[in-house]
């Protein structure tokens, strides 16, 4: 069997798992929208003001939601320590995290496809545009790939909650930064060569990130 | 079916000098062990004696403090991956997902050891462990007894060529025991098999040899035709010097 059947493997039985309990996506996308609501009275921008805050708003909501979907990529393998048997199976360490990760972001897109539908009802705003869809894809892939990381190394430490957070959100930062900066041009109506070099930098920090966990994590996942 | 699944080599497993400290705690200290292949072995002693953590470290999960594992000839540092293929483990835990349903947790895990044939090798599996017809069940609506039994399926699903088994019985009745035990009894003429235990009779019943492990040591290691249940009883007393039944 390929390696690429065997990281589906993994990414099958997440999702399966996960759309039959829908524990995941139920408490992040009420999160989510909960966050929008909560900023749609706080401010109640005009079309001025929104387009300087909007990019603020979706990615504060899209970040915390996204850590609560990561602090249970590894949790549910720890909860019915099924964590061995994965070790145990003849497979690369590897595989393990690619399958967690495309399971994850598989996840994290189906989160931000409501959550910016929600935004684009609550605020008017049009974000269902190329450019939006681009930043929103690399940005969830940088996200993924760098939590899926973090979230294995915390699932063994007793806060683990705490501990993912404390630990990844600095490291992605650069990420968000970038995304927001991207955002704010796409609402203020520049084009794609206004956004092109925010772009360019989300695409090297998804290699990074990609290139660097892929190598740590067989460390992380040991014993 | 009935085909034996042997290596060429002659040893299923050797160690030498097995060690495992946890922090200053010492769970084994230098096991040499050989089985020879086909064989079944019983591994007996009392609770901390390191049991568990040489089916561990057998199995992979963990690594050695210090020592070697030889899996079918095979180094099982240098050759992790073929001496995991090699492998049929059944622990403490099931390793197998609540929210998936019987056919869809060995269907996953026959993807990941790309077991040919999955569907087929899938319906053998549950119908040996007699669960043909609660297939599509979730695992989580199963008894300790079903639950152990799709363990063992689990364990069985690439044809192991060394079946680990840590304490196979826990938790299990009389008639949850009486299947177990006579599934192994036909997987064990295949196969090599290794299981600790606290069960004499068992042990002397199912196994060609058995050994006491006590304080992270081997203590003693015998042939089970050589042994009665009272032998065994006094050697057990004599090595761990605790009470038991």
């Amino acid at each position: 069997m390929s390696f690429f059947s065997q990281v589906l493997a993994v990414a099958r039985k997440d999702i399966i798992s996960e759309l039959r309990t829908r524990e995941i996506i139920s408490s992040v996308l009420v999160f989510a929208i909960l966050v929008l609501v909560i900023f749609n009275f706080a401010f109640e921008p005009d079309q001025a003001l929104l387009s300087e805050i909007a990019p603020g708003i979706i990615w504060v909501a899209f970040v915390f939601s996204g850590i609560l979907a990561l602090n249970r990529t590894f949790i549910p393998e720890k909860e019915e320590q099924c964590l061995e048997g994965l070790m145990i199976c003849p497979v690369d360490r590897e595989t393990i995290y690619l399958g967690k990760a495309i399971g994850s972001l598989f996840f994290l897109l189906m989160v931000e496809a409501i959550m910016l539908l929600a935004f684009a009802l609550l605020f008017n705003v049009a974000v269902f545009q190329l450019e939006m869809i681009v930043i929103v894809l690399l940005t969830s892939l940088g996200f993924v790939v760098v939590g899926t990381l973090f979230s294995a190394l915390a699932v063994n430490t007793r806060a683990r909650e705490m501990v993912l957070p404390v630990m990844f959100l600095p490291i992605i930062t650069p990420v968000i930064i970038a995304a927001v900066k991207a955002s704010a041009l796409v609402f203020a109506g520049k084009s794609w060569s206004d956004i092109v070099n925010w772009v360019i930098m989300l695409v090297a920090f998804d290699v990074i990130f990609i290139v660097v966990s892929y190598i740590v994590f067989p460390y992380v996942i040991e014993e | 079916m009935s085909n034996k699944i042997i290596s060429a080599a002659e040893y299923a497993v050797e160690t030498f000098d097995l060690a495992k400290s946890f922090g200053s705690y010492r769970a084994l200290r230098g096991v040499n062990l050989q089985v020879q292949q086909g064989l079944a072995l019983a591994i007996l002693g009392p609770n901390g004696a390191g049991k568990t953590t040489l089916i561990k470290l057998l199995s992979g999960i963990m690594r050695p403090s210090k020592g070697r594992i030889m899996i079918d000839g095979l180094d099982s540092r240098e050759n992790s991956l073929e001496v995991r293929e090699r492998l049929g483990l059944v622990a403490h835990q099931s390793y197998l997902y609540s929210n998936l349903s019987a056919e869809e947790n060995l269907d996953f895990y026959a993807r990941m050891y790309g077991v040919p044939n999955r569907q087929n090798r899938v319906s053998d599996v549950l119908k040996l462990v007699g669960l043909d017809m609660r297939r599509h069940d979730r695992f989580s609506t199963f008894s300790r007894g079903m639950q152990q039994r799709l363990s063992l399926a689990r364990a069985l699903l690439h044809e192991p060529s060394l079946l680990l088994l840590d304490e196979p019985e826990t938790g299990l009745d009389q008639q949850g025991l009486d299947a177990i035990w006579s599934i192994l009894k036909s997987e064990g003429e295949k196969r090599t098999i290794i299981f600790s235990s606290h069960n004499f009779e068992r042990a002397l019943s199912m196994c060609d040899g058995v050994v006491i492990l006590a304080h992270g040591r081997i203590v003693f290691q015998e042939r089970a035709c050589n042994l009665d249940m009272q032998s065994l009883r006094h050697k057990y007393l004599e090595y761990t010097q605790t009470v038991t039944l």
